[in-house]
């Protein structure tokens, strides 16, 4: 199979979701059985992805296969050079791998949901938003330019709004839908600055564009710290769609979707976008920029398992789960385990949407209950939902010859070593920490559903084991979540076919003095040994090499630790779980109220933005339009005087002359009495006063 | 075909059509209404000739030869009087790349506005007439090369117009009408000081070879062609060129609407009928942005360098500003009305960076805000006929009770937001690029980010509280989209869309004069200046 | 008080005269009013006379008096005749009832 047949493949594993989108939305409401349009699209897309990936594997390992076409073209413009965009595909061996994990849980999730939504009455609808996701997934994980990747991320962002908000008469839902996108843009925000950044340097938008120009030494703004910060604000759009702090608050709440929905967006596909985006840009982050990562990771994979602990709703426990295990992959990607970060996300995606698959199973037969503490018991009447969600539990919890056991190791080996180079031991301690408070919420889960005694007899009476459409994902995903589809050590991958052949770390472009200290190149690397690509020097694998089984070791203690406390808490009863809540008062209201993230938020960016915008509402109407309405009343006031003066002084002068006039004609009118005697006593008055003018005259 | 004279033919049709209009029959409505559409569509058909016609490859803006379908015949021609000499006004128009988009936008609302006044109820022969005269006023006003015919088609929309919300509006007509009314005219004086104030500064050669003032555009863009004396020439060491500069922004601000100068259109889009606030957000807002672009930019160059910095700084201040005060309205068209505000800050924001990108991104983003806000406004139009109501908190649920309308409304929605694969997001990530890229304005641009994210906010919230969530039972009877409403909102959709995946189709149409008058501006900005001193 | 003077007549006179007019004012009926115009021509005709007697005006005061009095004969007869055609179309002689002047 040659390259072009390759990317037309691709391209197909693209495309084929967006036409069941359309073929689905646009007869959905005539054709009931649209939905197995859809169902076919994506039954092809598994087939090609899996095709894609052993023929990128088995063929060319080694080679990015880069296809594109021009889409804008301003050709040479004034002041700005040349602005050309183009489409491309890129498959190199982690977008084949992605390929193939979104394309197998999307595949599961769509076989899974035809029992699970039945009798749903937009059924159809659901169908197409599921391809409609799958397509714009597919997008991000395929593109070459960081462009088309904000382009498909926030396309992703639309599916999410509407696959989170499908129950949209539950308010809770649409809420949820809301908040989440609107989350989700203020990590874009950040984004897309640094998009801007990259473009007014580098003209363009392709990865490998930006990372040559790096590589000679073209930094924006001619400055490291530039070059930090265009990474940390391409991280955030990671901070947005993986959920990580302190932008995480939008996944709990986005479990108002279908659980199906969320085993494939909010566990296993788009949150791990953000992990796949930082994988994208590692090669031009920075020392600087990937300290702040760390951080961000340490904080996200710490804050939400504190909150899992507490938990009561099988679903809302599993979303904290993920959130932290993102945090995990972050960490990694952080401290420059970029291989063990990206492996985690293979793994925990398997898993996760296991488990979440496995809590739908549960939701399911249960009537639609979510609270654990209502269930219990559960073993006995779901075998195979128990059994698989023990297995995806042993492997979350990092427990050898699981998938988690290797990915999990390999994080903290990292951390350990990185805390042995720079002294940031912080990162190894929040790894194993949070791997014992994973194991333990974990444990404590699954206890609670499906150990014990059932608490609510009547749904209990009703439960039942999912009938095989969803049984069949759950055992596909369990059986992937064991080790030797990685590596036939099982307590070491990078030894493993997909750590030293398929995801190797890529050489760092930026300037060595930006770099972490012992990701510099040493000189005595040969670099036909190791296939060109090698970005830690000898100290780092030296370092990593002597914290393998000081870190295998505590992380399976601490593994062991949680699950033996879950088991003494819940399934002995030696402690009673109230009372310890009770003796523990503020510290388990924290932790139920989530770190009063929402409140927090609420209080100051939700209400302070309404707040706001009622203030510039009134001052709109009253000053602004005041002013202009004062203006016009001003000018009103103006017209009604001069129109005053115009009727009462200038008109008036003209009309007091005729008044006068009439006036005097009045009073003359009264000596016309058209009698003669009466004239003629005027007349003799009037001689008479004549006379004795002249008399007097003389 | 080539000689035929399109743009008068696309100027004058509705006038020919408004006269038409006024001889048939008072009570044949139905003739009326169909002749007004034809005759809307033969414009369309027109303006998709003009546009199969037109050569991308020339650039316009100042040279004459670089117009397309250019027509100059003299029209008032009043020579002897002692002190100014002859009076020479041309019939003077020509498209390039700046107003072919928007002439086909007019031409496209127009046809779309027509479908829309279906519903008009009383003294429909008198509402035609006057449609079809706006329609001919706006669509003159883009064509226009002669400062003074731009100028007599810019007050001819107006009159038009104030009688359309006048008559046919809603409750408080005759304040927003008047409102309208004045506050354009009130614009308009400033555009006619520094109008006559170019006159009679510039002056070409005439035929028989003396020296006459002239209203021709592209002669006011030549430096050469002023007078040593004139009170705009740059020759005139005290001329007063700064000043109608401003002069002329804050006429054409007012249209834009900019803020302060915003106020009109609220008042203006909540009590007009929908077609007509339609016409309003869709063409009248861009004519503005459009006047900006035609004559401020080429014609004072220098000082659009200079005062660059505060058209970006308006533009962000009408993103983020009108973003919040969008999120605070309770009715429908008064949010729809406030997010034009907010989109066109867009515009100035594009504009001002100066360059191909940010002023490419601002001329589509005129063109999308169009055919998006028209849709937006058709979309208030459709429940406010069925429910008599705009309040956003008296809806809820009408997705279940409409779900296909509510399609569009979300197509609607998430191209107002800027969501990729719809034309929005093209035209806003283009005025970002450009106005990204000038370092005086980069701090703006970052603030001005701020407005994709209220946006999506208002926009959501309004989607949540109308279409989604339990059908309110007082709404239980309400009908999905009839034939004719399909009819208004799925050209728009398709435009939308299209628009979203090849922006190219509007982009190459108008890259050419884009680049034309970035390097027109680049170059004789010191030209102008030079002269001063 | 030795001779009866100029004086003495044009006393007589004015208060012939004064009483004319106080007929001609106060009376209501036009033959009384025609009367106090006779009064009146009386009075000028004793002017006429005394101003001829005393002065040096020889006959002409006394020319001038008759000719009044043949004019006064004439102008009562005509004036009663109006007098009459008023009574035929008014019925009434009242002089304040006959104010059609006045329009």
């Amino acid at each position: 199979m040659n390259e072009t047949t390759l990317v037309s493949l691709s391209l197909f594993i693209l495309f084929a979701p967006l036409a069941g989108f359309l073929f689905t939305v646009l007869s959905g409401k005539k054709l009931k059985s649209a939905y197995l349009f859809e169902i076919f699209t994506i039954s092809l897309v598994l087939i090609s992805s899996i095709t894609v990936l052993f023929v990128k594997l088995a063929y060319y390992t080694d080679k990015s296969i880069v296809s594109e076409i021009g889409w804008i073209d301003l050709g040479i413009v004034p002041v700005l050079g040349k602005i050309a965009i183009e489409l491309g595909v890129m498959i190199d061996n982690i977008s084949a791998i992605m390929l193939f994990v979104v394309a197998l849980i999307s595949a599961l999730v769509h076989y899974y949901s035809i029992e699970y939504m039945k009798g749903d009455k937009r059924y159809n609808r659901y169908f197409a938003y599921l391809g409609i996701f799958t397509f714009s997934m597919m997008g991000i994980v395929l593109t070459h330019n960081i462009l088309m990747m904000y382009i498909f991320w926030e396309l992703v962002g639309l599916s999410s709004y509407l696959l989170i908000g499908f129950w949209y008469e539950k308010k809770s839902a649409s809420d949820a839908a809301k908040k989440a996108f609107i989350v989700n843009r203020i990590g874009d925000l950040g984004m897309f600055a640094g998009i801007l950044i990259i473009f007014i340097t580098y003209h363009t938008f392709t990865f490998s564009k930006i990372f040559e120009s790096i590589a000679a030494g073209v930094l924006p703004f001619n400055s490291e710290f530039w070059l930090s910060m265009t990474g940390i604000l391409l991280f955030c759009g990671a901070i947005g769609k993986s959920a990580q702090f302190p932008l995480h608050v939008w996944l709990p709440d986005a479990m108002e979707g279908p659980t199906p929905v969320s085993a494939l967006i909010h566990a296993a596909t788009m949150v791990a976008a953000g992990v796949y985006l930082v994988t994208r840009i590692f090669v031009m982050l920075t020392g600087d920029a990937m300290l702040f990562i760390a951080i961000i990771g340490a904080l996200s994979a710490f804050i939400p398992a504190t909150i899992a602990l507490t938990q009561t709703d099988i679903k809302k426990v599993l979303a904290y789960s993920t959130i932290s295990q993102l945090g995990y992959m972050i960490m990694a990607l952080g401290v420059g385990a970029y291989a063990f970060g990206f492996f985690h996300l293979v793994t925990h995606a398997f898993f996760k949407a296991g488990l979440f698959l496995g809590s739908g199973s549960v939701i399911h037969s249960m009537h639609h209950e979510q609270d654990i503490m209502k269930m219990g018991g559960l073993k006995k009447k779901m075998p195979v939902t128990y059994w698989t969600f023990l297995i995806f539990s042993l492997a979350i919890s990092g427990i050898p010859l699981s998938s988690g056991f290797l990915s999990k190791d390999g994080i903290l080996a990292s951390a350990l070593s990185f805390g042995s180079l720079t002294g940031y031991y912080i990162f190894a301690v929040t790894g194993f920490l949070v791997a014992l408070l994973t194991a333990f919420y974990m444990f404590r889960l699954l206890i609670l559903t499906f150990h014990g005694e059932p608490k609510d007899h009547h749904k209990y009476e009703h439960a039942h084991e999912s009938p095989l459409l969803m049984i069949a994902p759950l055992v596909t995903l369990a059986i992937l979540s064991f080790f030797a589809f990685y590596t036939m050590n099982p307590f070491d991958a990078q030894k493993g076919w997909v750590l030293s052949k398929w995801v190797t770390t890529p050489a760092s472009v930026v300037p060595e003095s930006a770099r972490y200290p012992f990701m510099v190149q040493s000189g005595e690397v040969n670099h036909a040994e190791i296939h060109g690509n090698i970005t830690h020097s000898v100290q780092y694998t030296e370092a990593m090499h002597s914290a393998h089984y000081p870190a295998m070791f505590i992380s399976l203690f601490v593994a062991i630790l949680g699950i033996f406390i879950a088991y003494m808490f819940y399934s002995k009863k030696k402690i009673d779980t109230d009372k310890l809540a009770g003796s523990l008062g503020p510290v388990y209201k924290f932790s139920l109220n989530k770190w009063y993230f929402d409140e927090f938020y609420q209080a100051v960016f939700v209400n302070g933005t309404i707040g706001l915008t009622l203030v510039l509402n009134w001052f709109d109407k009253y000053i602004v339009d005041g002013i202009v309405n004062g203006s016009a009343a001003l000018t009103r006031m103006f017209s009604s005087i001069s129109g005053f003066f115009d009727t009462y002084v200038v008109d008036g002068l003209v009309n007091f002359t005729a008044y006068f006039s009439g006036f005097v004609g009045i009073i003359l009118r009264k000596f016309q009495t058209g009698k003669v005697q009466t004239y003629l006593i005027l007349t003799v008055f009037s001689v008479l006063i004549i006379v004795l003018m002249y008399v007097n005259y003389l | 075909m080539q000689s035929l004279p399109l743009l008068t033919i696309i100027t004058f049709l509705p006038i020919l059509g408004m006269f038409l209009v006024l001889f048939f029959p008072k009570n044949n409505e139905k003739l009326i209404k169909i002749f007004t559409l034809v005759i809307t569509s033969v414009q369309v058909v027109v303006a998709g000739l003009i546009w199969s016609m037109y050569d991308y490859s020339l650039g316009g803006i100042f040279s004459r030869e670089s117009f397309q379908f250019v027509e100059k015949v003299s029209w008032i021609n009043i020579s002897g009087i002692s002190w100014l000499g002859t009076i020479k006004i041309d019939y003077f128009v020509g498209i390039d790349g700046l107003s072919a988009p928007m002439v086909l936008l007019t031409a496209l609302i127009c046809f779309i506005a027509t479908l829309s006044s279906w519903n008009i109820s009383h003294s429909l022969k008198g509402y035609f007439a006057m449609f079809l005269l706006l329609d001919a006023g706006m669509m003159g006003v883009f064509v226009s090369l002669d400062f003074f015919l731009f100028y007599v088609f810019w007050e001819l929309m107006l009159l038009p117009m104030y009688f359309l919300i006048g008559i046919w509006g809603g409750p408080r007509k005759e304040y927003a009408a008047i409102k309208f009314f004045i506050y354009t005219l009130f614009g308009s004086v400033f555009i006619l000081l520094a109008m006559i104030g170019l006159y009679l500064s510039v002056q070409e050669v005439g035929a028989d070879g003396t020296k006459v003032f002239t209203f021709n555009m592209l002669s006011m863009m030549d430096p050469k062609l002023y007078t040593a004396t004139g009170i705009l020439s740059p020759l005139n060491p005290s001329n007063l060129r700064f000043i109608a500069w401003l002069g002329l922004f804050v006429g054409f601000a007012i249209k834009i609407p900019m803020f302060p100068f915003h106020t009109w259109l609220p008042d203006a889009h909540v009590e007009a009928p929908t077609p007509i606030s339609v016409i309003l957000a869709g063409v009248l807002l861009k004519m503005g942005t459009y006047g900006i672009l035609r004559i401020n930019y080429p014609i004072f160059p220098e000082i659009t360098q200079q005062l660059a910095w505060w058209i970006a700084f308006f533009g962000m201040v009408n993103i983020v500003y009108g973003a919040l005060v969008a999120m605070a309205q309770k009715d429908f068209k008064k949010l729809i009305a406030y997010s034009s505000v907010s989109h066109m800050g867009f515009v100035m924001l594009g504009m001002a960076s100066l360059n191909s990108a940010g002023i490419s991104g601002a001329i589509l983003q005129m063109f999308n805000h169009g055919t998006i806000t028209a849709m937006l406004f058709l979309i208030v139009g459709v429940i406010y006929d069925r429910a008599h109501t705009r309040g956003l908190y008296e809806f809820g649920g009408l997705a279940n009770q409409m779900p296909v309308y509510t399609g569009f409304v979300t197509v609607a929605f998430f191209a107002a937001i800027g969501l990729p694969g719809l034309s929005g997001f093209i035209s806003e990530a283009f005025v970002f690029l450009g106005a990204f890229s000038v370092d005086s304005i980069r701090t703006i641009t970052v603030i001005s980010t701020l407005g994709i994210l209220l946006g999506a906010g208002y926009m959501l919230w309004t989607l949540q509280r109308v279409y989604l969530g339990e059908l309110n039972p007082k709404w239980s009877t309400l009908k999905d989209l009839d034939f004719r409403e399909y009819a208004m909102l799925v050209p728009l959709t398709v435009i939308v869309l299209l628009l979203g995946v090849f922006p190219s189709i509007m982009l190459d149409l108008m890259n050419s004069s884009v680049n034309t008058m970035v390097d027109f501006i680049i170059k004789n900005q010191p030209l102008f200046s030079n002269l001063t001193h | 008080m030795s001779n009866i003077g100029l004086n003495h007549f044009l006393i007589i006179s004015s208060i012939l005269f004064s009483l004319g007019i106080f007929g001609v004012v106060t009376r209501k009926n036009a033959v009384m009013v025609l009367m106090g115009i006779e009064l009146i021509l009386n009075a000028a005709n004793i002017n006429f006379v005394a101003f001829s007697a005393f002065g040096n005006f020889p006959l002409k005061g006394q020319m001038m008096a008759l000719f009044v009095i043949v004019l006064a004969a004439a102008e009562a007869a005509i004036a009663l005749a109006i007098v009459l055609n008023i009574y035929k179309n008014f019925n009434n002689v009242n002089v304040d009832e006959i104010d059609n002047l006045r329009e």
